[in-house]
C-alpha cells in the first residue's frame, strides 16, 4: 500500500489529520483551563453547607423584600384577581376530588377500628376532628403546593430566562409587584378558602359513606361531628393554611425569579418549588400545632 | 489602534459649561450643584436652596438622596451636555468570574454607538448597566446627566421611562398576543384613550413591517419576527436612548437592512441615541457612528468601524479576518 503515490487525496487527509491534531491540542488547553476554573470555584465555596446557608439567606432577603413592597403602590388588583382565579377556580376540581375521596376512605377505614372498641357512634366526631384539624388543611396545602408550586416556579423561571422579567423592569413596570406580590397574596387568601371547601367535601364524603352503610341521619351526623370541635380550633387550623400558602407562594416565586441559565434550570426550579414548599409546610405544621396546643390547650379540654 | 478616550474632555468641560459652578471641580463642591448636564425634562432644576448642607453630602448612599433634590451626581463632575451615556471605569464580576474590568465608554447625543466583541465577553452585561439592570461593582454609570449607579428604585424607574432596551430574544410576554404585548406598556404607563393606543400600536408594527402579526401569540412567530415585534414594543414608548442587544442576529439579509435602516432613521428623524450590540458587519456598517470593541473586560479599541477594523491588536484582526470583502464605509 505504501507504493501509492502521494496523490491529492492522501495529501488532503494528511492535512486534515494534522489540523485535527492541532485542534486537539487547543481543546486540551481549553479543558485544562476549565478544570482550573472549576477548581478555583471549588476553592472559593469549600465550606460545607455554605451554599445551603447562602440560599436560605437569599430566601429570607426575598421575604424581606416582599414585606417591604407589599404595602406600596402599585396595587395590582386585577392581576391579583387573575391569580386568585388561578389558585382557586382552576384547582377546585383537584382539591375537591381529593377531599371527597379522602372523606369516604377515612370513614371506611375508621369504622372497623372504632367498631372494635364498640365506639362506632364516635365516627362522625372522629371524622370531623381528623379532617378539620389536620387532614383537610395539610392535604389541601400539599396538593396545592404540587400544582401551584410547579406552575409558578416554571412560569416565573421561563419568564426570567427569556428576559421577560428584565423587560418589565426596564420599562419601569415593577415586576416584583406584578408577578411576586400578586401570586403570594393570592395564595395567602385562597388557601384557607380552598381548605374550607375541601373540609366540607371530605365531611360530605364521610357522611355519604355513613349513610350508605347504616343510613345515618344528617342531623345526628352534624350534631356529633361538631360536638368535639371548638371554634378556636377550627379557626386556627383553617387559618394556618394562609401560612402554608405564603410558603408555597414565596418559595416558588423565589426559585422561579432567580433562575439562571436555560430550560433545564427552569425544570429544576419547578421541581424544587414543590419539594421545598412541601417540606416547609410539614415542618411549619409541627411548629404551629405545638404552638396552638400551648396557647389553646389540646382537644381533651373540649366538651 | 490607540485607545480613543474622551474621558479627559468629559471631565474638563463641566467647569466651563456651568457658569454657576466653581471653576475648580473639588469633589465636594459638585455635590448637589445645579449641573449643566441635568436633563431638561428631569428633576426640577436644582436651585434647591439649603439642600447643600443636609444629607446630600452623603450622596453615596442612594437612599439618602432626596428624589426631589435635583440630579443624582455623587461626587464626580458630570459629563458635558451632549454626552448621553458615560461609563467610567466600570467593573463587574459574578462570583469569581470578572466580566468587566474597567470599561470606559461615551456616547454622544443623537449618535449610534456599536459594541462589538466575541461571544460571552460581556457585551450584554455592559449594556445592562446602562439601564440599571445591573449595578457596577466599581465605577460610574452616567446616563442623561445622572449617576444610575447611585439611584434608588424610584429614581431609576423615573429614568427608565426615557430608556428602551431591546432584548436578545425580543422578551415578548408569551401569555399575550402581539397587540396585548404592546398595549400592556401603554396601559400601564400612559392615560391615552383606546383609539390613540390602537393607532400607536399599528404605527409601531408598520415600522417593522409586521402589521399582520397583530393577533398572533409570540409562540407563533419566528425568532426574527419576535425580535422585530420587540423592537416595535420598545419604540412605542418613544425613548431618548435605545439599547439594542443584537437587533439583527438571526435575520435574513433583507431584514438586517430593514432593521439597521430603521435604527438610522430613528437617529436622524427623532434624534434617538443608541447603543447596539452586533456581530453583523453589514449592520455595523449601516448603523455605527462609533464602534467600541470589548475585549478582556475593557474597551480595547474605539473609533469608526474602519479605524477599529484596521487596529493592530491580534484579537481584533482575528475577529475581522476575511471580512474585507465588505465595502469600506
Ligand atoms: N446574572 C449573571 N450571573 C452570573 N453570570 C452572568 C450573569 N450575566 C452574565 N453572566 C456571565 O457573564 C458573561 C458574559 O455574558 P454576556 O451575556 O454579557 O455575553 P455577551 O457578550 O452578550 O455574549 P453573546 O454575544 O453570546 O450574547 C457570561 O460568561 C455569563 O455567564
Ligand atoms: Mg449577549
Amino acid at each position: 500500500m505504501e507504493t501509492l503515490p502521494a496523490d491529492s487525496l492522501t495529501q488532503r487527509l494528511r492535512d486534515a489529520r494534522r489540523s485535527r491534531q492541532s485542534e486537539k491540542i487547543l481543546q486540551d488547553k481549553e479543558t485544562e483551563r476549565k478544570v482550573e476554573e472549576r477548581q478555583e470555584e471549588a476553592r472559593t465555596s469549600s465550606v460545607p453547607g455554605e451554599e445551603f446557608f447562602a440560599e436560605a439567606g437569599n430566601l429570607f432577603s426575598f421575604v424581606g423584600r416582599f414585606f417591604s413592597r407589599v404595602w406600596r403602590r402599585p396595587y395590582e388588583v386585577r392581576e391579583l384577581l387573575t391569580q386568585m382565579d388561578e389558585v382557586g377556580t382552576k384547582s377546585l376540581m383537584l382539591t375537591g376530588v381529593v377531599g371527597f375521596s379522602i372523606g369516604i376512605v377515612l370513614a371506611m377505614q375508621s369504622r372497623g377500628t372504632l367498631a372494635r372498641f364498640g365506639a362506632e357512634s364516635f365516627l362522625p366526631s372522629m371524622l370531623a376532628l381528623s379532617v378539620i384539624k389536620e387532614i383537610g388543611p395539610v392535604l389541601t396545602s400539599l396538593v396545592l403546593a404540587g400544582r401551584l408550586g410547579a406552575g409558578m416556579g416554571a412560569e416565573l423561571g421561563s419568564m426570567k430566562v427569556t428576559e421577560q422579567i428584565d423587560a418589565l423592569e426596564v420599562a419601569a413596570l415593577k415586576p416584583f409587584h406584578y408577578l411576586v406580590v400578586t401570586r403570594v397574596l393570592a395564595c395567602v387568601i385562597m388557601f384557607p378558602i380552598m381548605t374550607m371547601l375541601t373540609d366540607f367535601l371530605a365531611l360530605a364524603g364521610g357522611y355519604l359513606e355513613a349513610w350508605l352503610s347504616d343510613g345515618m341521619n344528617v342531623r345526628v351526623f352534624i350534631a356529633t361531628a361538631f360536638d368535639s370541635l371548638r371554634f378556636a380550633d377550627v379557626i386556627v387550623d383553617t387559618m394556618k393554611t394562609s401560612i402554608f400558602g405564603f410558603i408555597v407562594g414565596i418559595v416558588s416565586c423565589y426559585l422561579g425569579y432567580n433562575v439562571r441559565g436555560g430550560t433545564r434550570e427552569v425544570g429544576r426550579a419547578a421541581m424544587q418549588s414543590v419539594v421545598v414548599s412541601s417540606l416547609l409546610i410539614l415542618i411549619s405544621d409541627v411548629v404551629i400545632v405545638r404552638l396552638s396546643i400551648m396557647l389553646f390547650g389540646d382537644i381533651s379540654d373540649a366538651a | 489602534m490607540s485607545r480613543i478616550s474622551r474621558r479627559a474632555d468629559a471631565r474638563r468641560q463641566p467647569a466651563e459649561a456651568g457658569p454657576g459652578a466653581d471653576a475648580g471641580p473639588h469633589p465636594l463642591d459638585d455635590d448637589g450643584l445645579a449641573t449643566p448636564a441635568s436633563d431638561p425634562t428631569g428633576a426640577p432644576a436644582a436651585g434647591v436652596p439649603g439642600a447643600e448642607g443636609t444629607a446630600r453630602g452623603d450622596a453615596r448612599e442612594p437612599h439618602l438622596v432626596d428624589p426631589e433634590a435635583g440630579p443624582v451626581t455623587g461626587n464626580s463632575p458630570p459629563p458635558p451636555d451632549d454626552i448621553v451615556v458615560d461609563l467610567r471605569d466600570v467593573y463587574k464580576g459574578f462570583g469569581p468570574k470578572k466580566i468587566l474590568r474597567g470599561v470606559d465608554m461615551t456616547v454622544e447625543r443623537g449618535t449610534s454607538a456599536v459594541v462589538m466583541g466575541g461571544s460571552g465577553t460581556g457585551k450584554s452585561v455592559l449594556t445592562k448597566h446602562v439601564v440599571g439592570l445591573l449595578r457596577p461593582d466599581k465605577g460610574e454609570v452616567w446616563v442623561l446627566g445622572e449617576r444610575l449607579d447611585l439611584m434608588d428604585q424610584e429614581q431609576l424607574d423615573q429614568k427608565r421611562t426615557r430608556l428602551g432596551y431591546l432584548f436578545q430574544g425580543g422578551a415578548l410576554f408569551d401569555s399575550m398576543t402581539v397587540y396585548e404585548n404592546m398595549r400592556f406598556f401603554l396601559d400601564r404607563l400612559t392615560t391615552l384613550d383606546r383609539g390613540e393606543k390602537d393607532d400607536l400600536i399599528m404605527e409601531g408594527l408598520e415600522d417593522v413591517n409586521l402589521p399582520s402579526t397583530r393577533d398572533q401569540y409570540p409562540a407563533e412567530l419566528s425568532g426574527g419576527q419576535k425580535k422585530r415585534v420587540g423592537l416595535a414594543r420598545t419604540l412605542i414608548m418613544q425613548p431618548d436612548i435605545i439599547l439594542y442587544d443584537e437587533p439583527t442576529t438571526g435575520l435574513d439579509p433583507v431584514s438586517v437592512r430593514v432593521v439597521s435602516d430603521l435604527i438610522v432613521k430613528l437617529r436622524d428623524t427623532r434624534g434617538i441615541s443608541s447603543i447596539s450590540i452586533t456581530h453583523d458587519l453589514l449592520a455595523a456598517e449601516i448603523v455605527a457612528d462609533r464602534v467600541h470593541f470589548l475585549l478582556d473586560g475593557q474597551i480595547a479599541a474605539a473609533g469608526t468601524l474602519d479605524e477599529v477594523r484596521r487596529s493592530d491588536i491580534p484579537e481584533l484582526q482575528e475577529f475581522f479576518k476575511g471580512t474585507d470583502a465588505y465595502g469600506h464605509a
